[in-house]
């Protein structure tokens, strides 16, 4: 009995040893990279993807629910960093559901009390952000495998990243959609950010509804994670093209029968 | 003596891509000259803005995919997308409109997934979409026929006509706006149909459906009929939208109270109903395959053209209906695989695990 239960859990312990060793030498770099760009949560990991589509409508907008989901991941990703050593397997997503919800919970009350029109504005998407799959994946992926600081690192930077896909997304229908950038900036930012707003497009655009729409937001993300792939094939190829060519000697043959393993 | 031997199909030459979309082109030549004829220069005008920019559009896309631009244009796919969306969209409409809505045809409808043949949904019909909910005001603002003119009132000029389309001065043309059948239908609540028909010169000077309109659809019904013979697509599509559309409209008459949902004739000679059974939902690429499947796909058209007409929001639906018909398309092909000749029954269209 003893003896299958040690099979089953060796490999879990090397597991578990081998991301001590690789939490002792973090990589805060890495870390940074991965948020912001090589597994940012919209454009490559593509989760959080109701609110990035459904409230993407403005800046304005896409910078509160970035903000309020920035805060969330923190807050989990630090706390669950905690209590990862006593929190058992069989109860792992129940907890970090909890947890999650209590920073969703604190973010809503916080923007009732600071920011209520836009609170009143992005209605409903705020109590989802616990559905943000996001949140949650980060909470498995790396907080409960992680020290304090790398997950509060990591959680920050997946946030920023998420937060900066969001406004770009914002930016763009915004101005294809209104003819405006940075419209209605006062919710956010006081009485002062009113005049912040650009009529990018001239004053009597008439307007393009169909990039304030769902498939307005669709359209745009779909062409932002287009230009990311574009911009790493092109970054692949001269890296490639860079690399000096190792060339093997000898014969060669074709493989044509058989399967190609 | 030797004899040349040849398996079927015995013909003399394959048809070509081009060969086919020729033949639609001159298809829908009655239709655009009855939609002059009862509304002036507009929808000319329409189709040539609107072809300009399909194959500018096509030509650009190609260059940037870096696949060779003379061979894809000379297929007349990008020419047939302009000139049935021009035909659709309402004659005089400004020429940004024509332009955005062409340009997304080819460009997010069509080259974006892959071009010809790789297209899940018709790009005229998301061309149409996008510019019905993005510009309702200029959408639904159809000329009148010439049949309702008043006595000395004439089609606008040519010049009036493109100062209108390019400048947007429509003084010229702003008497010649006005509810389109189906509009008309819709907006009149609580009347009989007797009543509307004859209160209304859209209908009361019409001989069968809405004055002009119905010669429009007559046009398109000819021009299909010719593709029909040239045997450029089957019938199944075609026939299932409209008988379907008919019995709709004939289960939901109400002997012409005020619920009606208004005649058969009214809904077969109406808005876009022969234009989308023969040149839209026929498109080879985003309807269903097999014959089965496109009797079940023509089917549903048919009732959702009425669904949305009658109980929906917008007076005409052949757009929508075609596009939420081609999300159904190839789970409607899993479906319905034809039997091969010699074989029991069909085989599945996608294999399973387990086989």
């Amino acid at each position: 009995m003893n003896t299958t239960i040690d099979t089953v859990e060796n490999p879990e312990n090397e597991a578990t040893a081998q991301e001590a060793q690789a939490t002792s030498g973090v990589d805060y770099n890495e870390i940074t990279k991965n948020g912001l760009w090589s597994n940012n949560p919209a454009l490559v990991q593509l989760l959080g993807l109701c609110p990035l589509l459904a409230v993407s409508g403005s800046v304005v907008n896409a910078i509160g629910l970035g903000l309020a989901t920035l805060l969330v991941l923190i807050g989990s990703n630090i706390v669950v960093s905690l209590i990862r050593n006593v929190v058992g397997d069989a109860v792992k997503l129940p907890v970090f559901v909890i947890v999650i919800a209590s920073f969703t919970t604190c973010t809503e009350l916080l923007m009732r009390a600071y920011t209520f029109e836009l609170y009143q504005i992005l209605g409903i998407f705020i109590p989802l952000i616990v559905t943000n799959c996001a949140i949650l994946g980060r909470a498995d992926a790396f907080a409960c495998k992680n020290k304090v600081l790398p997950s509060a690192i990591d959680g920050f930077m997946m946030g920023l990243g998420f937060l900066l896909v969001l406004v770009c997304i914002g930016a763009i229908r915004e101005v294809f959609g209104a003819g405006t950038l940075f419209a209605d900036m006062q919710l956010l930012f006081g009485e002062g950010a009113r005049s912040w707003q650009l009529n990018v497009l001239g004053d009597n655009y008439p307007g393009f509804l169909v990039a304030i729409l769902p498939p307005g937001a669709f359209l745009v993300a779909g062409f932002l994670i287009a230009f990311k792939n574009m911009i790493d094939n092109y970054n692949e190829k001269r890296r490639l093209a860079a690399q000096p060519k190792n060339i093997v000697k000898g014969a060669k043959r074709v493989r044509t029968t058989g399967t190609i393993s | 003596m030797a004899f040349i031997r040849v398996t079927s199909p015995h013909a003399h030459t394959a048809n070509t891509t081009q060969d086919m979309m020729r033949w639609v082109i001159l298809a829908t030549l009655p239709g655009l000259v009855a939609l002059t004829h009862f509304f002036g220069w507009g929808s000319i005008i329409n189709v040539f803005i609107s072809c300009l920019t399909a194959m500018a559009c096509e030509a650009l896309i190609l260059s940037l995919r870096k696949r060779p631009i003379l061979f894809y244009l000379k297929d007349y796919s990008a020419l047939v997308t302009g000139i049935l969306l021009g035909l659709a969209l309402p004659p005089y409409a400004p020429w940004w409109l024509v332009v955005i809505g062409s340009a997304s045809a080819i460009i997010l409808a069509k080259q974006l997934y892959g071009g010809l043949g790789y297209n899940p949904f018709n790009p005229a019909m998301v061309g149409y979409v996008i510019l019905l909910i993005s510009f309702p005001v200029e959408m639904t603002s159809w000329a009148i026929p010439n049949t309702l003119f008043s006595d000395g009132q004439t089609l606008p000029s040519l010049g009036a006509a493109l100062q209108s389309v390019f400048l947007g001065n429509s003084a010229g043309i702003d008497g010649y706006t006005g509810a389109t059948p189906l509009d008309l239908f819709k907006t009149q609540q609580g009347l009989l149909v007797e009543q509307i028909n004859a209160a209304e010169p859209l209908f009361s000077l019409a001989s069968f459906a809405g004055a002009g309109w119905e010669w429009v659809n007559v046009a398109f019904l000819a021009g299909g009929l010719f593709l029909l013979y040239k045997r450029a697509f089957t019938w199944h599509a075609p026939v299932s939208m409209l008988l379907a559309l008919s019995v709709m409209t004939f289960l939901f008459y109400g002997g012409g109270n005020s619920e009606s949902g208004g005649s058969i004739m009214l809904h077969l000679f109406s808005g876009g109903t022969m234009l989308g059974a023969f040149f839209i939902i026929t498109d080879p690429v985003s309807s269903a395959v097999s014959n089965k499947g496109r009797i079940i796909y023509g089917a549903g058209i048919g009732i959702l053209v009425y669904i949305i007409r009658v109980w929906g929001n917008y007076p005409d639906a052949i757009a929508f209906a075609v596009l939420l018909m081609n999300f159904a398309a190839p789970f409607i092909d899993y479906y319905t695989l034809p039997r091969t000749y010699g074989h029991n029954k069909s085989s599945r269209a996608t294999r399973g695990r387990d086989s």
